[in-house]
C-alpha cells in the first residue's frame, strides 16, 4: 500500500515585503515628526470650534497649569533676533523691579526664556545652569490684584520686542479655575493689550448650529 | 522566521580526489533583527509624535471703561445671564434676575446651546425695524456672512458670562466657544454679583456638589 507522503513546507517566510511596508511607515514618521519642546508644565488644553492654526510668530506666551502655577515665554519668530530681544527682556525686568542680576545670569536667561518664579527667586534660578534649572519646581509668576508681578513681563516683553506686533497666546489647562485666567487678563489689560489668543485643541462643529451653516456656506473666517 | 541557509558544502559530486568545490554560501540573510529595530523605531516615532497642530482661539476684551457713558447699553428683553459655578455647574436666567430669584434656572453644557438658540430667536422674532439696520446687514453682507439678513436683528442680543471663583478654565472657554457655535456677536464676560453668587452656592448645596 502507498503511503501518502505530505510534502514538508519549510516554515520560513519572505519578509522582505513587511520589512519595506515597517521602513515605509517608520520613515513617514520620521519626516512627519515635530518634536514636543520640552515643557515645564503639562497642560491639556480645552477643545474648540476655532479653525485658525497656531502658527509661530513674535509671541509673548503664557501658561498656567491645573495647579495654577502660571509661566512666562517669550517667542521670538526670526531667530537671529533673538538672543538681542530677550536680552532686552530681562534686563528691562531687572531694571524695573531691582532684581540686582549679574550679566552672566542675564545671558543665561536668554537661552531658554521660559520662567515661572516670582521676583524674589529669579536671581537663584537664573545662577543655575539650563539643565538644573528644568529639575527645579518653580511656583509660578503671581498674579494677585496686589502682586501682579506677570504684568511686569509682559511690560518689559512690549518694550523688548519695540512696537513690532505681538501675539498673546494663553495656554491654560482644562482644571485651572477661573481666578487665574482672571490675573493673566487683567495682567494683560494693565499694559492695554486686550486681543488674545487662546490656544486650544481643534474640534468639530456641531451640525445644525449657525457656525456649521455658515462655514458650510463658504464664508471665510469667523 | 527567516533563517540562514547554510546549505552547499560537501553534497555535490567531488571532481576528483584533492579538488576541492568552492563552498556555496546562500544569499539570505536573517532580517528578524532588523524588523525588530524597524518596529522599535517606529513605535518611538509614533510616541513623541505630536500629530494635530493646536488651534487658536481669539478672544477681544474691552477696556475697563471707567465714565458711564461709554458704557454698554443692554436691552433687558435681549439678555440672557449665563454663570457658571463649580463642578461644571451652569446656570442662567433671561432679562433681569427677579429679587426672589425665580427666573434662576439651571442647565447642563449640553443644553445650555438650545437655551441660546431658543433666546435668539426670540430676540430676532421680536425686533423692529430701526434707522441704522440697512448699513449693519450691508456689512454683514459684505464680509460674506450668509444670515445677513438677520444681522441688524439679533443686534440687541447679548449673552453675559459670569463665572464664579469655583469654575475652571475649561467651563470659561467651553461657554466662549458655544458663542463661536452659535454665532452671538455680542458677549460679555464679567464677574459675578453678590446675589447670583448666593443663589449659585444655595443650588450647589441643595444638589450636593462638593
Amino acid at each position: 500500500m502507498p503511503s501518502v507522503k505530505i510534502p514538508r513546507k519549510s516554515t520560513a517566510t519572505d519578509m522582505t515585503p513587511f520589512v519595506d511596508v515597517a521602513f515605509l511607515i517608520l520613515s513617514f514618521f520620521m519626516l512627519a515628526t515635530k518634536f514636543k519642546p520640552p515643557q515645564p508644565l503639562s497642560i491639556t488644553t480645552p477643545y474648540s470650534v476655532s479653525s485658525e492654526k497656531l502658527k509661530e510668530q513674535d509671541a509673548v506666551q503664557i501658561e498656567f497649569d491645573s495647579a495654577g502655577r502660571i509661566f512666562f515665554t517669550m517667542n521670538v519668530k526670526n531667530q537671529a533676533q533673538d538672543n538681542g530681544l530677550k536680552l532686552e527682556l530681562i534686563k528691562q525686568v531687572n531694571a524695573n523691579r531691582n532684581l540686582g542680576l549679574s550679566n552672566s545670569e542675564m545671558v543665561n536667561f536668554q537661552n531658554y526664556t521660559t520662567v515661572g518664579s516670582p521676583f524674589n527667586q529669579i536671581k537663584s534660578l537664573l545662577a543655575l545652569p539650563r539643565t538644573e534649572r528644568d529639575k527645579v519646581k518653580q511656583p509660578g509668576i503671581p498674579v494677585d490684584s496686589t502682586n501682579n508681578e506677570l504684568a511686569t513681563w509682559i511690560g518689559a516683553a512690549k518694550v523688548a520686542f519695540q512696537g513690532k506686533q505681538v501675539f498673546y497666546m494663553i495656554k491654560g489647562d482644562n482644571h485651572a479655575s477661573y481666578p487665574i485666567f482672571k490675573g493673566v487678563i487683567e495682567a494683560l489689560k494693565k499694559n492695554d493689550e486686550y486681543k488674545y489668543k487662546l490656544i486650544t485643541d481643534p474640534k468639530a462643529v456641531p451640525p445644525g448650529t449657525d457656525l456649521y451653516t455658515r462655514r458650510a456656506s463658504g464664508a471665510a473666517g469667523d | 522566521m527567516a533563517d540562514i541557509d547554510v546549505a552547499g558544502g560537501d553534497s555535490g559530486h567531488k571532481k576528483g580526489p584533492g579538488v576541492k568545490k568552492a563552498k556555496k554560501l546562500s544569499t539570505r540573510v536573517d532580517m528578524t533583527p532588523m524588523v525588530d529595530l524597524g518596529f522599535l523605531l517606529i513605535t518611538f516615532f509614533i510616541f513623541t509624535t505630536t500629530m494635530s497642530t493646536p488651534s487658536t482661539m481669539k478672544l477681544f476684551m474691552p477696556k475697563d471703561d471707567k465714565n458711564e457713558e461709554d458704557k454698554t447699553e443692554v436691552k433687558e428683553s435681549g439678555a440672557l445671564t449665563i454663570m457658571l459655578g463649580k463642578g461644571d455647574g451652569i446656570y442662567f436666567y433671561e432679562g433681569q434676575l427677579e429679587p426672589n430669584g425665580s427666573n434662576f434656572q439651571s442647565t447642563t453644557y449640553k443644553q445650555i446651546r438650545d437655551e441660546i438658540i431658543k433666546k435668539k430667536k426670540q430676540v430676532i422674532s421680536a425686533h423692529y425695524h430701526t434707522p441704522g439696520c440697512e448699513s449693519l446687514q450691508k456689512g454683514a453682507q459684505e464680509r460674506g456672512n450668509p444670515d445677513w439678513k438677520n444681522a441688524c436683528k439679533d443686534k440687541d442680543f447679548v449673552v453675559v458670562i459670569k463665572p464664579n471663583k469655583e469654575s475652571t478654565y475649561k467651563n470659561a472657554v467651553d461657554i466662549l466657544d458655544e458663542m463661536t457655535i452659535n454665532q452671538v456677536q455680542r458677549f460679555a464676560l464679567i464677574d459675578i454679583t453678590e446675589d447670583e453668587n448666593k443663589l449659585v452656592k444655595a443650588t450647589e448645596a441643595s444638589r450636593g456638589i462638593k
